[in-house]
């Protein structure tokens, strides 16, 4: 046994030695920056695109903060990361980075400096895009107004916040590599897996994670919970009653609002009003074809029609005198809004039937948009929900559990009044200022 | 800041984000025709139109309408006679007339959804505007008469 004791000493040594030289990457010199002279204005205006596409600005812009300059608090398992500064300031952005060093960020996840990036920076997405778009980006971020903003200090707690270890979650769930078209695919549908497999990163909210925060392999799409908001599946497991079609896609994510799935909340916002809408129409309905065969649409086109009747005839049941309290409640706060009658379902009346706040098997994303509202700026284009804060825990899963009952075929949600008190103790925002 | 338009007019308001809009509407721009009545969404006096739909202003905060076009009862029509304005004057609906601005904006909100409602969606839809008076029955006749009145073009 005494012998062995050196020998281990010295495995772990090779071991340490070892992983270090697999974890290291060399820094990238600096470089003057380009300035903005250097960049064709058509690469710029393509990047512009792609870097609204991307949503860049959502995760590094700070509330309130200069656009690009870093200081978002993503909140993880692990702890409070803050996103850096991407606009060309030299001493606290990317200034002195070359595209050559801005690349490899894209596709490897390593900072120019040589240090392994967290992977909250979708790099695992962004490596799937061509040096071509890379470049673009490149031209359109090194021509933003630099802004001094030092990056502020993650909190995520010691062995975690080592870089080098990022290496080693590399290894085991990072798939480098540009993306790959389908050849029995459409163009359209091609165009589309690139735009939301890449630079969209749709995967990075809708696919649920494994406990070290990688992308559950196989289950792309599967749905998450993030910033206490349910992701939805987007595969046919998504338990919208009228399944989402190519048109219906193109709807909600060309315009925030759908005939027959509501209108976009909560990141989705963002994602449709400020970062789709930088896309051409083309490129929008490329998404939708790919997203329409992700939900397995064209198979299932036959459910719709039996659920639009379903949710018609269930918009009858607070017709006339009622004397149950909940379906009074509805009558009184929800219908003026939501009651569709004989002219079938108009989308600026979204029938709850349809949606898939009601359906899904956690009621989060119900209980957070009658708590919270729904902004003028998130949803259909200029007008909102506001916000039933005012009722208490005990009326708000009256209706969650009335909505649930009425106009689903789910089974009930339990504990409802103790997770609204929850949402409401969790507040609006994930985002804390500190 | 929340800067949005108010009857066609821009404003900037300093409130605070979940200032309520019916504050801001009637304490900051000093339009009263807009009521407050219970303060959570369960009364309709405070309706306005937000983006062209009828919302609750006392449970709208300041902050959700930025940028979003807000009408009250004083801008919906620029002579005060929008046809829902003036069959409620033909049929003499108002009583003490506190919820009547909050009615008038949910019934004009509901013939751009419903140009001839039946019955069944005018009670549908206006459920949510009480009226301690009790002239829902004067207001489901004025609906239908401002119903013929846009269907008829006497605009």
């Amino acid at each position: 046994m005494r012998k062995r004791v050196p020998l281990i000493l010295l495995i772990s040594v090779l071991t340490v030695v070892g992983f270090a030289v697999f974890a290291w990457r060399p820094a990238i010199s600096e470089v003057a920056p380009p300035g903005k002279s250097a960049f064709a204005p058509e690469l710029i205006a393509q990047g512009e695109v792609l870097a609204g596409a991307g949503y860049c600005a959502e995760c590094h812009t700070a509330r309130g903060g200069a656009p690009y300059a870093g200081g978002y608090a993503l909140q993880t398992p692990f702890g409070a990361l803050y996103s850096t500064n991407i606009t060309p300031d030299v001493k606290t952005g990317i200034g002195a980075w070359p595209e050559a060093a801005f690349r490899r960020a894209m596709h490897e996840g390593v900072a120019r400096d040589g240090s392994h990036l967290f992977p909250a920076f979708p790099f695992d997405h962004f490596t799937k895009l061509t040096d071509a778009d890379v470049a673009a980006l490149y031209a359109y971020f090194m021509t933003r107004n630099p802004v001094s903003a030092p990056a502020r200090k993650n909190g995520i707690p010691f062995p975690l916040n080592i870089r080098a270890l990022q290496a080693g979650w590399k290894l085991l769930f990072f798939h480098p590599g540009r993306f790959v078209a389908g050849p029995d695919r459409s163009a359209d549908w091609n165009r589309g897996a690139y735009l939301a497999e890449g630079i969209s990163h749709c995967g990075a909210c809708h696919t649920p994670r494994n406990v070290l925060g990688a992308e559950k392999p196989g289950q792309s799409f599967a749905g998450a919970m993030i910033d206490n908001w349910v992701a939805p599946a987007l595969t046919k497991d998504n338990p919208s009653p009228v399944p989402w079609s190519e048109d219906e896609l193109f709807a909600y994510l060309r315009h925030g609002v759908s005939h027959y799935h509501g209108t976009s909340f909560a990141s989705m916002g963002p994602v449709v009003h400020d970062g789709l809408q930088k896309l051409s129409d083309d490129d929008v309905r490329a998404i939708a074809v790919y997203f329409a065969g992700v939900a397995e649409a064209a198979g299932r086109a036959a459910q719709a029609e039996p659920a639009v009747q379903r949710a018609l005839a269930t918009d009858q049941l607070n017709v006339g005198l009622h004397y149950e309290a909940d379906n009074r409640l509805y009558a009184a706060a929800c219908a003026s809004c939501h009651y569709n009658g004989a002219n079938g379902p108009n989308p600026l009346r979204p029938d709850l039937a349809f949606n898939s706040a009601v359906n899904l098997d956690d009621p989060a994303n119900l209980i957070r948009v009658m708590l919270f509202g729904i902004d003028a700026k998130q949803g259909a284009p200029g007008v909102l929900m506001p916000a039933f804060s005012g009722f208490t825990d005990a009326d708000l899963s009256y209706l969650a559990a009335y909505l649930r009952a009425t106009r689903t075929t789910k089974g009930p949600w339990p504990d409802l009044a103790q997770k609204v008190a929850a949402e409401r103790a969790q507040g609006k925002r994930q985002e804390s200022s500190e | 800041m929340t800067h949005f338009t108010i009857n066609g007019r821009a404003v900037s308001v300093e409130a605070e984000a979940d200032t309520p809009l019916l504050w801001v509407i009637r304490d900051d721009i000093g339009l009263t025709g807009t009521k407050f009545g219970c303060g959570i969404g369960l009364c309709g006096a405070c309706t306005v139109h937000v983006g062209g739909r009828a919302t609750r202003s006392c449970i709208t905060p300041v902050s959700a309408v930025a940028d979003a076009e807000v009408t009250t009862i004083e801008g919906l029509d620029p002579a005060g006679a929008h046809p829902v304005q003036r069959a409620w004057l033909a049929l003499q609906v108002p009583q003490c007339g506190y919820c009547q601005s909050g009615q008038i904006m949910q019934a004009a909100a509901l013939l751009k959804d419903f140009p001839a409602p039946s019955d069944q969606d005018i009670d549908a839809v206006m459920a949510g505007n009480l009226c301690r008076c009790m002239t829902y029955v004067r207001i489901r006749a004025a609906i239908k008469r401002a119903a013929e009145l846009t269907r008829s073009g006497k605009t």
